[in-house]
């Protein structure tokens, strides 16, 4: 900044003027170097993912027909549909939003508004980030052991969403905690000296506030979770099944049932992955085709995450 | 919101289905060599049914799938070799008795790229020389297998190490099972070796024949000469169905818990693939057994025969009626 502001002393002296003016345009060399070289980084990320995108579009466009959404599996690649697999990845995804997120938030909270600082909470939180970089297929391992056999919850949509649960839970964690502390202090503080206890700042100040960034955050966890294979190979998903869970509502009383909870199960990326190991190119379509419906709908919850993001960020005024 | 995103989709789902109600249901799992054939029993037994019987099928691995049918997990367990000793003992000490039922054969393809002119046939004393572990980094070239060959570098693609056909393999051709020389293309997806091989003359590989069934054009399949009669087999329907193409051919099996065999939705579900086993495996691309075979097949389960031909290792080579009339053991 100092060289380009204009300076009495070096206007007195013509060569300077032009030392000056080749240190800019060397400077600018740079920046555009750099633009440049940014522009390039960022483009292999979308180019990739946008060739990839294509090729699946390419390969299972044709695919797309309501009847490959109503369709079980099948041996005929033409008759084949994805039908008990995104019902399943709905109500897994479902058991593990409804599991995951309230206890992540509040473990969030807490650690960032009530727990003291001690080398208790240092341990837990190095633990949470560290948990969050820990291969899925260790979860899959431990809910093996934990959810199926010793707590005797089977080969079941339970199962399967309880470890997505504890897989995506670190990155919500953190993601709540960044959030809450972005709230400035200065805010907790008026309500404090205003009488509010700890909770009435965290429910009406500090929650508010950070909802934009805790819902980015579940979002993304359950935007990995939905692409997830190896944790519910381990747990034991099934790859041929030609029957929807029982459903959740009915109309004679009681009106609710969880039998599904207990149903088995197969997902999307399961039963891509399946067709893509099949003798034949026409199982290879139908795996293109799982491949679109899965992507698009990550990129709808990412764009979901954004839009939502944007509207609740407009609300706050501090 | 996003609660009601997720609950509002799978409710809808659901309620947009007919009313379910606890179906009987027929638990399998087990070998992906397996998969494809009861797949297509399965979906047909469903629809012979309307719905009224459910049956799950899984994919844990021929060992996978016996793991959890010795723990009385599963009905039904696919395997594509016998069950092992240390497998007998497992199911024995759960006092789980199985019938064996051979349901219908998988070969495997040694193959060359279709621009590959020089070979057409080979012994399984060549291939053990080019597979066997001490290979590893000393046949590289296409003139090691034959003098006659020229100097040429020798690519070879196989199957990982978790597939039951690279167990196959080696047992067949190596004498060991899970013996082989490790530098080479490997893959658990056969649709890669199949891609690997085709398009490159210097390879050679080998891949489950139902691969070079759906990609006609792709591959060419090699003669193997029988160590046996010393003739030079190529691998086809035919050859396989009566035995004479060896050793590269073997039968696939399901295994039936005997407890699970009295319920009647299992004991229907056997007999159906019993009976329509043949045409399907046909269709999905594999060979089936000769009829007798079924026959054979259908009178051991009639009569709860339990236990096993093999004594818990696998073998080679032996033709599929002396199989079927062996005296079992558990």
């Amino acid at each position: 900044m100092a060289s380009l502001s204009p300076s009495i002393s070096i206007e007195a002296t013509g060569s300077g003027v032009a030392d000056i003016r080749a240190n800019v345009a060397r400077r600018r060399r740079w920046d555009v170097l750099f633009a440049a070289f940014g522009l390039l980084a960022t483009s292999v990320g979308v180019i990739t993912l946008l060739a990839l995108f294509i090729d699946l579009l390419i390969d299972g466009y044709h695919r797309l027909t309501p009847d490959f959404f109503l369709s079980f599996p099948s041996r005929r690649a033409s008759e084949a549909g994805i039908l008990s697999a995104w019902v399943g990845t709905c109500l897994v995804m479902l058991v593990t939003a409804v599991v995951g997120v309230p206890i992540a938030v509040s473990a969030g909270i807490y650690l960032e508004e009530y727990a003291p600082k001690n080398w208790v909470t240092t341990l837990i939180e190095i633990n949470v980030s560290n948990l969050a970089a820990v291969p899925s297929i260790v979860y899959g391992l431990l809910a093996l052991g934990l959810f199926v056999y010793a707590l005797g919850f089977g080969q079941s949509v339970l199962s399967a969403g309880l470890t997505l649960a504890l897989m995506i839970m670190p990155v919500i964690v953190v993601a709540t905690r960044e959030a809450v502390r972005a709230v400035p202090h200065a805010i907790r503080e008026a309500a404090y000296a205003a009488g509010a206890t700890r909770w009435q700042v965290t429910r009406d100040h500090v929650l508010p506030y950070s909802v934009p960034g805790i819902a980015t955050g579940v979002i993304i966890g359950l935007a990995r979770a939905i692409g997830e294979t190896a944790p519910l190979i381990t747990i034991g998903a099934l790859t041929f099944i030609a029957y929807l869970p029982d459903p959740p509502l009915s109309t004679t009383p009681p009106y609710v049932s969880f039998d599904w909870l207990w149903s088995g199960f197969t997902v999307l990326p399961i039963q891509m992955f399946n067709w893509v190991s099949r003798p034949g190119t026409a199982f290879h379509a139908n795996a293109a085709a799982a491949g679109i419906v899965i992507v698009v709908l990550t990129l709808l919850m990412n764009a979901f995450a954004i839009y939502l993001r944007y509207r609740l960020r407009k609300k706050i005024n501090w | 919101m996003k609660f009601a995103l997720f609950g509002g989709a799978a409710a809808g789902a659901l309620l947009a289905s007919q009313v379910a109600f606890a179906a009987p249901e027929v638990k399998i799992d087990g070998s992906s060599t397996v998969y494809p054939v009861t797949e297509a029993v399965a979906e047909e037994f469903q629809k012979a049914k309307k719905g009224a019987v459910r049956v799950t099928v899984g994919i844990s691995g021929t060992g996978g799938g016996f793991k959890k049918f010795c723990r009385g997990e599963t009905d039904i367990s696919n395997a594509s070799r016998p069950i092992l000793a240390q497998e007998m003992e497992a199911c024995k000490n759960a006092g789980i008795d199985y019938i064996e039922l051979p349901v219908a054969f998988d070969a495997l393809t040694v193959a060359v790229s279709p621009k590959n002119n020089l070979i057409s046939e080979i012994t399984v004393d060549e291939l053990k020389k080019i597979w066997e572990p001490a290979a590893q980094g000393k046949i590289t070239n296409w003139k090691q297998i034959r003098p006659e060959f020229p100097d040429m570098k020798l690519n070879l693609y196989g199957a990982g190490s978790d597939s039951g056909t690279f167990d196959y393999f080696t047992e067949a051709v190596v004498g060991k099972a899970k013996a082989s020389r490790g530098d080479y293309t490997a893959s658990e997806d056969d649709n890669v070796l199949v891609q690997g091989i085709s398009g490159d003359p210097q390879a050679l590989g080998y891949v489950p024949f139902a691969y070079v069934h759906e990609n006609p054009g792709k591959l060419k399949p090699l003669k193997v000469v029988d160590p046996q009669t010393g003739k030079a087999v190529a691998p086809s329907m035919e050859t396989v169905i009566d035995g004479t193409y060896q050793p590269l051919s073997r039968p696939i099996f399901i295994y039936v818990n005997r407890k699970s065999a009295d319920r009647p939705e299992v004991k229907e579900f056997v007999e159906f693939y019993l009976t329509k086993g043949a045409e399907l495996a046909q269709e999905v691309g594999y060979t089936p057994l000769p009829a007798e075979a079924y026959k054979v097949a259908m009178d051991r389960f009639a009569a709860r025969k339990t236990g096993t031909a093999f004594g818990g290792h696998p073998e080679v080579g032996m033709k599929i009626m002396d199989l079927l009339a062996r005296e079992l053991k558990s």
